[in-house]
């Protein structure tokens, strides 16, 4: 039954791994170009899939592969690593204790389940569905009481095996030497407890081991968690970090941070304050799930100063590597070189470990200690779990609604400030301040400015989304440039349309760079970290509006949107059908609704000129009653207009920057969605034309048989089955692609909501304040007239 | 379930503030009642229907009806212009020609963009046309009723025989229209009236009272013909607002709901929706207590002028009557005759000073009781405004701080959207 089920998934594991392989890889290697990128993925996953078969081969191709792109940050970082982590050990070695009521947790569980240990079909079905719906999958196995033992019982599984052949190969960890020693020891009682229940389940598997190599990759990926968690602190820490760093506050982290000290003598992190509580770990990372590409960021974290975000790999991969190396036929795993090898692999797998393992365990920690650290979280979550979780995507967004509260801690505050003209005449440029605010360790400092050119925004777009649109993330859309605005701002007048313009740029900027940085994958980019730090920036090339490069870009659009037309996709997912009608539609009312709200706009500035103008003929006309008490009144009627005046002009300002730039800004994010949905149907077409090209490969080939030359028919062979790699890989592409957009649209719609709501209540609170002052003046004015005799 | 008692609250506030009143103070005595209590549009044409309760004995019966045409009022207005013993009145100012011209090319327009446009919008659009439409129709059903109102008030002119026959007189009056010689002599006579009123300005002014009246009266004009006129362009623009907020929530409550910004389109639609009623009612109730206000005033200060003008060339004819019987005295011939002249001017400048003194007087203090009274009930719709719209706002702000429950909320909005 066990390896029936574990038989069938491989097609999932593999897909999976690689969506999550390929964020973590951009994320990493952003440097890398885009080509490479793709070659570096695809080439990984087909070698796993064929490890499936020939157990022989893999090994020395992705020892190739992977030796062969140098990633420098990971290069280098292996070798600090060895030197942190004997300090983590150590410290670990004195924890080991505190882990332990935890650890009961999981064996209790463990041994809860033993009868579902048939269904492991089941768990894997449950790590299947998070990669399509993130979301949905949270709930699955939350509200499913049964899945989580499942899980674990999977977990447990693998334990056994991760401890088996960790007996077995001792030197796997090259840091870990002293660790695995401990690891051992404590980890015995698990295994025993575990091993009780399992053996049955197991014992089928151990020779088919080439076949679940891929699978295993899956369950290894489980297995440095739920082994490592008991015995050795450092990786816990891992889990800890990832939810932690990105999305508890400071402010919890703060008073934990001495005992952590203690704990892990590591005293600038943050991050590891929250350890103290085994429960608190598990509740925290919770949230990564909801997104998937951050534990990278936190694992660098973890590592501590200011390491490239890469190194939680290889620190995994450290971890992780040996006990896969196993499986293929145990080559050299010694070397640091090799353990990068492993590293893209891993790093997949890692983040199926944050984003099932944690679950699970936090799941069990919440039932069972509810008031854990962050007791409204697991009220959160144990409504959730409650509330089925279907997946009607009205709920998901509510209840994501909800975690994303604690997630909106801060980490990275980006503000556009001061803009600035330089030069004269039409060389003459606007240059904006940039000033970060960041506790993220990638970070030198705490806080820093640079200023920057409008130029070098659109430059920093052009970078990012060259980089990242292709895999269909949703790269922020800077604000347009504009000829006529900025003529304006050069040619100097200072009316207030032009300063009104500058403040509008200025304002999207700042909102365009927060975007920026708020994105989990976009923020890992070098170019980003550049453009937010460096002093100096290259003069961004071929943002100019009127110049040669602009007339090539627009040609390239064109012939975009010609392709675009004849591709005729016949739309298999129904999700993306009606995400991109709906996209569609919103666009459309956006866009009526951003006329509409622009004319009330002018229709405001209008009404609070002509109240100007009333007020001052009210004022005349007072001027000119003889009466008084009526002069009074006329006069006191004029200062209300005048106020009245006041407000409908603040009105007007607000109308415009909060409400219809927000809208602008909702209208500019659709397009990039839209981009996104086009750079999906982008990889379908290439894969499509694969496709039919293997087709025409095979006839070719079929005709060769028919005609019976054995010379041609060779290479047709060849031909075909380089055409079948592609095809393999460019559907691959595809189904990475589409995951992603699936990924970023939910992502799109939460962080949308969330901003919305933000801006909507304070544009409601300042309608409500300016009809507080109405009244005010109002009032005070009917004394007034009720005066005049 | 904080959200149900909050929209039918919501709904009551604005059912509220319908309260219109006339903006025009009178003295009603109840010898003499007038009241236009219905009115039938045909066309181009307006047919008011007069109704009068007396107890004057000049009167046939104590109570009874007569339909009336806006050129009736005209003729009567003209008539009692031109009656010599009114000189020295200040003949209340004739109503406007009802004005259906912005609300029908209004009409037209939507009727024309009705391909473009959902039917939502368009029901909604149609909708507040009609009530705008309605509102102008009131509005000039009132100001026929007022300008009778004061006739009848008037001590003197509610004996006038035209006055009477206006409301008694069951047929058609069938006045004809003015033609085009006298449309053009009244032209004329309007461009001889203000030669001579350049010309008679030079005649020294013997009472202080005029001199003052009449420097205050022109200045006064002015500022008022100005304020009223930026008082439209104001209550225009606000109107403008709310239609903005018109367009903007029935764009977002027709649409079929965009799941992928699902909260964003809710919240929106509600905003909207429930400001734009709000909106609608601020600027119409400006335009009733303010503009109005100004506008009338505008025409009686012209009325009032008119008076002035009356007198003051009654003391250049007083004046010329002088020198006439000077230059007859000097030539000893028609001698009585100019003595006779020059008493009969004396005596009918004299009445003119008179009556207009007293008219004058009575004006001002008409003027700023109305004032008073339209400036505390604008005051005090507009606090009302404010109270509505600010509470409507934090209930809305409460509520979207509150809920995260989007079907439940697009839910409230649609009841939200119904009622208000």
């Amino acid at each position: 039954m066990a390896t029936s089920s574990e038989r069938s998934p491989p097609p999932f594991p593999d897909s999976e791994e690689q969506d999550v392989l390929d964020t973590e890889e951009v994320a990493n290697r952003a440097t890398d170009d885009d080509d490479d990128d793709g070659e570096d993925l695809f080439l990984s996953p087909t070698n796993q899939s064929l490890a499936e078969m020939e157990p022989t081969l893999p090994p020395t191709s992705q020892n190739s592969d992977f030796l062969i792109q140098p990633p420098i940050d990971i290069m280098s970082d292996p070798l600090i690593d060895p030197i942190i982590s004997p300090e983590e050990n150590k410290p670990a070695a004195e924890v080991v204790s505190e882990p332990s009521d935890d650890f009961v947790d999981l064996t209790n569980n463990g041994t809860d389940s033993p009868d579902d240990t048939g269904t492991a079909d089941s768990t894997k079905d449950t790590s299947e569905i998070p990669l399509d719906e993130p979301s949905d999958e949270f709930f699955d196995i939350l509200g499913s009481e049964s899945g989580a033992p499942q899980e674990e019982v999977v977990v447990a599984d693998v334990t056994v095996e991760a401890s088996k052949s960790e007996d077995t190969d001792p030197p796997l960890d090259d840091e870990t030497g002293s660790k695995v020693e401990q690891a051992k020891e404590t980890s015995t009682d698990p295994i025993i407890n575990i091993t009780g229940d399992l053996p049955a389940s197991d014992t089928q598997q151990p020779p088919t081991t080439n076949k679940i190599a891929d699978p295993l990759l899956d369950l290894f990926s489980d297995t440095p968690a739920v082994d490592a968690k008991k015995p050795i602190q450092p990786i816990p820490d891992l889990f800890e970090d990832e939810g932690s760093d990105l999305f508890t506050e400071p402010r919890q982290t703060k008073p934990a941070k001495q005992p952590q000290k203690s704990l892990f003598g590591e005293p600038d992190e943050d991050l590891f304050a929250e350890p103290l509580g085994a429960t608190s770990k598990k509740t925290i990372s919770q949230e990564p799930k909801t997104v998937t590409p951050k534990p990278s960021g936190d694992g660098g974290d973890k590592g501590a100063n200011q390491r490239e975000p890469a190194d939680i790999f290889t620190e995994e991969a450290v971890i992780t590597a040996p006990t896969v190396s196993k499986t293929p036929g145990a080559t050299s795993k010694t070397n640091g070189v090799h353990s990068e090898e492993d590293t893209d692999i891993f790093a997949e797998a890692t983040v199926e470990l944050s984003l099932d393992s944690p679950h699970n365990e936090r799941k069990k920690d919440m039932t069972a200690k509810p008031s854990a650290s962050a007791p409204s979280l697991a009220a959160a979550a144990a409504a959730a779990s409650l509330t089925k979780p279907q997946s009607a995507a009205l709920e998901e967004l509510e209840e994501e609604e909800e975690e994303e509260e604690e997630d909106d801690k801060f980490e990275i505050n980006v503000s556009v400030t001061n803009p600035e003209k330089i030069g004269d005449g039409m060389n003459a440029y606007m240059a904006y301040k940039v000033s970060t605010e960041t506790t993220l360790p990638m970070f030198r400092t705490k806080t820093f400015t640079v200023r920057r050119r409008f130029s070098d925004f659109l430059g920093l777009y052009e970078k990012l989304s060259e980089k990242h649109g292709p895999n269909g993330f949703i790269v922020p859309p800077p604000p347009e440039k504009s000829i006529l605005g900025m003529t304006k701002v050069k040619v100097g007048k200072e009316d207030s349309s032009s300063t009104d313009f500058v403040e509008r740029r200025r304002g999207a900027l700042e909102r365009y760079l927060q975007r920026v940085v708020n994105h989990p994958s976009l923020i890992q980019d070098p170019d980003v970290r550049e453009f937010l730090e460096r002093e100096e920036l290259p003069r961004a090339v071929n943002t100019q509006a009127l110049s040669g490069a602009g007339f090539l870009k627009m040609i390239n659009k064109a012939t975009d949107a010609v392709s675009k037309m004849t591709i005729k996709m016949n739309e298999s997912d129904v999700w993306f059908e009606e995400k991109l009608q709906e996209v569609e539609a919103a666009d459309q009312l956006f866009r009526k609704l951003h006329t509409l709200v622009e004319s009330l706009v002018v229709h405001r500035k209008e009404l609070s000129l002509n109240t100007a103008s009333f007020a001052k003929s009210a004022a005349m006309l007072g001027s000119a009653e003889d009466n008084t008490a009526l002069s009074r009144a006329l006069s006191q009627l004029a200062e209300v207009e005048d106020k009245m005046e006041q407000l409908h002009q603040e009105q007007a300002a607000n109308d415009t920057f909060s409400f219809a730039e927000l809208i602008a800004d909702f209208i500019r994010l659709l397009g990039a969605v839209r981009g996104s949905f086009d750079h999906r149907m982008k990889a379908w077409q290439r894969w499509q034309d694969a496709q039919s090209m293997l087709q025409k490969k095979r006839e070719t080939e079929a005709k060769l048989l028919w005609a019976n030359k054995p010379d041609k028919l060779q290479l047709a062979k060849e031909e075909i089955v380089e055409w079948e790699a592609k095809v393999t890989q460019y559907e691959r592409d595809f189904e990475r692609v589409s995951a992603t957009v699936r990924k970023e649209v939910i992502r799109f719609e939460k962080e949308r909501t969330k901003n919305f709501k933000r801006q909507i209540i304070k544009y409601m609170e300042s309608l409500l304040q300016s009809q507080q002052q109405v009244m005010k003046y109002w009032e005070a004015f009917l004394p007034e007239a009720k005066a005049i005799a | 379930n904080l959200l149900c008692p909050g929209a039918r609250c919501g709904a009551n506030l604005c059912r509220l503030m319908s309260i219109r009143s006339v903006s025009v103070d009178l003295n009603n005595d109840a010898s003499l009642l007038i009241d236009i209590p219905d009115a039938l549009c045909e066309r181009d044409k307006v047919k008011f229907t007069v109704h009068t309760k007396t107890t004057l004995s000049s009167f046939q019966k104590p109570e009874f009806s007569v339909p009336r045409q806006h050129e009736d009022f005209i003729w009567l207005h003209d008539t009692l212009v031109e009656t010599e013993d009114y000189a020295g009145l200040i003949i209340p100012p004739a109503p406007p020609k009802p004005d259906f011209e912005g609300p029908r090319e209004k009409m037209h327009k939507l009727g024309e963009g009705e391909a473009t446009m959902t039917k939502e919008e368009y029901t909604k659009m149609k909708q507040e046309l009609e009530a705008e439409y309605l509102a102008v129709f009131k509005k000039t059903v009132q100001v026929h009723e007022i300008f009778l109102q004061r006739l009848s008030s008037h001590p003197i002119l509610n004996k006038d025989r035209n006055f009477q026959i206006f409301l008694e007189y069951d047929q058609d009056l069938s006045v004809r229209r003015k033609n085009a010689k006298e449309m053009f002599g009244g032209f004329f006579k309007n461009m001889v009236k203000s030669a001579d009123e350049v010309l008679i300005s030079g005649v020294k002014e013997v009472d202080d009272f005029f001199e003052q009246e009449k420097t205050f009266l022109l200045d006064y004009y002015s500022k008022i013909k100005d304020s009223t006129a930026k008082a439209e362009k104001m209550t225009r623009s606000h109107k403008n607002i709310a239609d903005d907020y018109i367009r903007i929530s029935s764009l977002m409550y027709q649409q079929k709901i965009t799941r992928i910004l699902i909260y964003t389109h809710i919240v929106v639609t509600m905003s909207f929706v429930s400001l734009q009623k709000v909106e609608g009612r601020v600027a119409s109730d400006q335009e009733l207590k303010l503009t109005e206000l100004l506008r009338y005033y505008m025409r009686d200060i012209q009325a009032a002028k008119d008076l002035l003008y009356r007198r003051a060339r009654a003391l250049a004819d007083y004046e010329n009557s002088n020198k006439a019987l000077d230059k007859a005295r000097l030539k000893s011939k028609d001698i009585p005759q100019a003595e006779e002249h020059q008493q009969q001017c004396l005596q009918k400048f004299d009445k003119l000073s008179e009556s207009g003194k007293k008219e004058l007087t009575s004006f001002k203090g008409r003027r700023v009781v109305a004032f008073r009274k339209n400036l505390i009930e604008m005051a005090e719709l507009e606090i009302k405004h404010a109270k509505v719209r600010s509470s409507i706002q934090l209930y809305y702000i409460c509520f979207i701080m509150c809920t995260n429950e989007l079907q439940y909320a697009w839910g409230i909005c649609k009841i939200l959207c119904e009622q208000i």
